[in-house]
């Protein structure tokens, strides 16, 4: 069916989140929407699905003007949404978590008719090229098959507009390229894809039209053939921005982190961490890549004091760390980028400034004998807003209330606003637009030409290329190659970050 | 011009949510005053005449009674006479010696909920505090001079109430024991030891078949504000003020207040940062109990001058309420104890003049905590927008 959305206005208090904006995807098109975060997509696609009514403007499907008070009328007119949280009952199998809520029945009492849904899944699985076991309980199913069973879930519903909402943020690089297969079996049958996501690969790979959408207006327009990511990256980000930051080759020095057969547990008391080596030298960036969940977040909570070690050595600068607590590592100059800037990095409540001296608050300038100096912390806070150009009202804003992208530089100037030699940087880009990437990354550089050792862990095999001296593959624990150079090559990284061995892939 | 708004906006919440549940108190009169609601056939106006007016000389009898009669203090202070200026401005006194523990105890919440502790142990701490008082003024009777005996009595109340406090936090800190049940169990606990202290005639006073203490104002007292018959107000008072300012500057300028709001607000990102969770959680805890102990340490060596079982009569519950009513601000504590000392005050003289039932006043202090406590309800209930989400700057 064609879809067509003409005008639409949706206004918050105090955003304009989508400022009228228009779109349309033929039938059997895929319309790639990429955008940074707070460009409007998800409220766009909200609408879409029925969850916001615009202020303004319509909803056209196959040229009728469509009102959708809920989703459930969304869904009634063909338009299904895969999110990017799955969301399915682990208990169930496939069978039963795509029928939930659209069962057929029979009998008086309504008995659900498994046989029935259950042939339904497995005519659409075929015609669609979606590999699924109907049978295979959803907690057993790798992410990339849950998906497939999302997917299910929309096209049992009859939905002819299928929206993908971010869908490779789980997948690994072998996962994607499946889900790009079955983007294009959808697209034979008819069927419309809007696929929303903030990589400028995927949707060159797969969209045959691109809306680049910008603070809620749709920025630019365009075809794959006929642009290239550098175009759509500056369209997204209303300037000119550098993909791959420029860096020199890495001179490494000293071995600043040296870690010997380390083995670490999980909060599950499973080994996470199963007899890692690893050295870092100060002047080179170590790149940690992996599909997330393989030991990354044990490894790093491991090396910043976080988390009790099963077994094995590490030291920095020499100096041994095994049973060393987050303040003394921090005080040998480590700088810790956490995972999770929210949870982990930032007390969202309280202010920049006091977010500024989170890990430094104890030490003077910032206090003297348990006392604040409240000016010393303003003063610092204010430079560190300058130099690293957080954009905030005032050091008085409470962190929860600036951009995901700001947030983490708040984190990064916090962090380097200390002697550094070694920094641990966890998915340090995660969910940030592509100007705040490329600012991250820009730093980082700078710190490996002052000297510092970096180990950045990332899931993405873009970043890991683009910043990773050397690139260290993470799977079930344990590193399972070590790249550098012309060996670091996509397709390599790939394939280890699957689980294959670098011989036999090789081969 | 700005801090001005904002501490307006602060305050409008719960001073609204004040004002809503006096009028759904009001309400309450109106339709239990049954004598005057069955007029309402025969004679509607009478009746709704009758109503207003019941509500106005039941809050009337309430507000004369929290905060005296402006016209009769007048009067007294002309007449120059000690006996009716004591008469008149006793409601005014008598609402601050109410709200004096609620300060003390009220801090206490504010420290440990600002730690992310929920010390539900307010009662327990405060009359294991008195007990320590109690026990520390009787053990120096005789043998030392009376200024000693307040300031050592004093710091024993706080220490023990600390201690009792500090338990808690400890098991929590320790073992994961959580909190709110170990408070609560703390609390019957503690009354239980009390009532044991109570049964040894070392404590207990002469003669008496209660369990209540000698009379302990005989030989240590604290001392009063004014020197007028029958006015109890006393610098306890004054010194709860004094902790408002020691807490508000104890919280927002030392390092260790940084570290008990950073591990109340996120205790995950406390510890990426290398402060010590566990070590906040026992500090909050003694220092909230140690407050609540100091509350109970001025009520028995000053307002109420013996310590009883049932001494407390639920103020560590009540501070709880007006803590949350306050924001966890300190100045706000105490303004938030102030209007229920004088909630308390106010509400003797309405049961007696009025016949409005006192335990009205704890039906309107729980609407006051149920609507600070869903302040969507109180912006339904007025009409107020949400204020606008703080518009993400831009990168």
């Amino acid at each position: 069916m064609r879809l067509e959305l003409r005008d639409i206005t949706k206004r918050f208090p105090g955003v304009l989140a989508n400022d009228g904006i228009s779109i349309s995807a033929d039938r059997g098109e895929v319309l790639g929407m990429l955008g940074e975060n707070g460009a409007g997509k998800t409220t766009l696609m909200n609408i879409l699905s029925g969850l916001y009514r615009p202020d303004s403007g319509e909803i056209l499907i196959d040229g009728q003007s469509k009102v959708f008070h809920d989703p459930a009328d969304a869904i009634g007119a063909g338009v299904g949404m895969v999110h990017q949280h799955f969301m399915l009952v682990p208990v169930f199998d496939v069978v039963e978590a795509v029928a939930l809520g659209a069962e057929t029945v029979s009998g008086v009492l309504g008995r659900f008719d498994r046989a029935v849904a259950r042939a339904r899944i497995v005519a659409l699985s075929e015609q669609y090229g979606l590999d699924v076991d109907p049978d295979a309980r959803i907690e057993n199913l790798p992410v990339g098959v849950r998906q497939r069973v999302e997917i299910l879930k929309a096209l049992y519903r009859h939905s002819d507009i299928l929206v993908l909402d971010e869908p490779s943020a789980v997948l690994t690089p072998l996962e994607t390229e499946e889900l790009y297969g079955i983007i294009r079996s959808l697209k034979a049958t008819g069927t419309t894809v809007i696929f929303i996501t903030h990589k400028l690969n995927e949707v060159l790979e797969v969209a045959d039209k691109i809306v680049v959408l910008r603070r809620g207006r749709v920025a630019g327009t365009a075809i794959p053939a006929h642009t290239t990511r550098q175009e759509l990256a500056n369209m997204m980000v209303g300037r000119d921005v550098e993909l791959v930051v420029p860096k020199g080759p890495a001179s490494p020095g000293e071995v600043v982190l040296s870690i010997r057969d380390l083995r670490v547990r999980d909060d599950r008391l499973e080994i996470a961490v199963d007899g890692v080596d690893l050295d870092v030298r100060a002047g080179e960036i170590v790149a940690i890549a992996g599909v997330q969940g393989n030991g990354q977040t044990e490894l790093v909570e491991a090396i910043v004091g976080l988390r009790a070690i099963d077994a094995g050595e590490m030291s920095i600068g020499g100096e041994r760390i095994e049973h060393a607590t987050p303040r003394h590592i921090a005080d040998l100059g480590v700088a810790h980028i956490p995972e999770d800037r929210g949870r982990d990095g930032l007390i969202n409540q309280m202010t920049v400034a006091e977010n500024y001296i989170l890990d430094t608050y104890h030490r003077e300038p910032y206090s003297r004998r348990g006392l604040f100096d409240l000016r010393a912390v303003a003063a610092r806070a204010k430079q560190g807003v300058v130099d690293f150009d957080i954009r905030t009202p005032s050091i008085e804003t409470t962190a929860a209330s600036l951009s995901g992208g700001n947030q983490q530089k708040v984190v990064v100037a916090r962090e380097f606003s200390r002697p550094v030699r070694l920094v641990v940087a966890a998915q340090p880009t995660r969910g940030l637009d592509v100007g705040s990437i490329e600012y991250i990354h820009r730093r980082l550089v700078e710190q490996r030409d002052a000297g510092a050792a970096i180990l950045i862990v990332c899931t993405e095999l873009d970043e890991v290329l683009a910043v990773g001296d050397r690139v260290a593959v993470m799977y079930e624990g344990r590193i399972v190659g070590v790249l550098a150079g012309a060996e670091a090559t996509y397709e390599a990284i790939g394939l280890l970050m699957g689980g294959a061995h670098f011989g036999g892939a090789a081969a | 011009m700005t801090k001005l708004v904002a501490l307006l906006r602060r305050g409008a919440l719960p001073i609204l949510a004040v004002v809503t549940a006096l009028l759904f108190g009001a309400i309450v009169i109106v339709i239990t005053d049954f004598e005057n609601l069955s007029r309402l056939g025969s004679d509607p106006l009478g009746a709704i005449g009758g109503a207003i007016g019941g509500v106005g000389s039941g809050y009337g009898a309430m507000l004369s009674g929290a905060f005296g009669d402006p016209g009769r203090i007048l009067t007294a202070l002309q007449s120059g006479s000690q006996k009716d200026i004591a008469t008149a401005i006793r409601p005014l006194t008598e609402t601050l010696v109410a709200s004096s523990p609620l300060i003390f105890a009220g801090l206490g919440v504010a420290i440990s909920f600002r730690a992310g502790m929920f010390n539900i142990g307010g009662d327990g701490q405060l009359i294991i505090g008195a007990l320590g008082a109690t026990t520390t003024a009787i053990a120096l009777a005789g043998n030392a001079p009376a200024p000693v005996i307040l300031v050592a009595a004093i710091i024993a109340g706080t220490v023990s109430g600390g201690l009792w406090g500090f338990v808690p936090g400890f098991l929590k800190a320790r073992t994961g024991a959580h909190e709110v049940i170990t408070t609560i169990m703390l609390n019957y606990v503690a009354a239980q030891v009390v009532l044991f202290g109570l049964r040894s005639d070392f404590l207990r006073a002469p003669g008496s078949g209660q369990p209540i203490s000698k009379v302990l104002t005989t030989f240590v007292d604290v001392p009063s504000i004014l020197s007028l018959p029958a006015i109890r107000l006393d610098y306890g008072f004054v010194v709860a003020l004094v902790m408002a300012v020691i807490v508000s500057w104890l919280l927002f300028r030392t390092t260790k207040g940084y570290e008990l709001r950073a591990a109340g607000f996120n205790m995950t990102a406390a510890r990426y940062a290398g402060m010590s969770a566990g070590g906040s959680m026992m500090l909050a805890m003694f220092l909230s109990g140690a407050l609540a102990g100091m509350g109970g340490s001025f009520m028995v060596i000053g307002t109420v001058g013996q310590l009883s079982n049932d001494l407390s009569g639920g103020i560590g519950f009540n501070a709880i309420a007006l803590a949350l009513l306050a924001g966890l601000r300190p100045s706000g504590v105490v303004l938030a104890a102030l209007l229920f000392g004088a909630l308390t005050t106010g509400g003797k003289l309405m049961g007696i003049q009025s016949g409005i039932p006192f335990d009205l006043l704890f039906f309107v202090q729980a609407l006051v905590i149920m609507f600070v406590a869903a302040p969507g309800l109180v912006r339904t209930i007025w009409r107020i927008k949400t204020p606008p989400v703080e518009a993400e700057v831009a990168t």
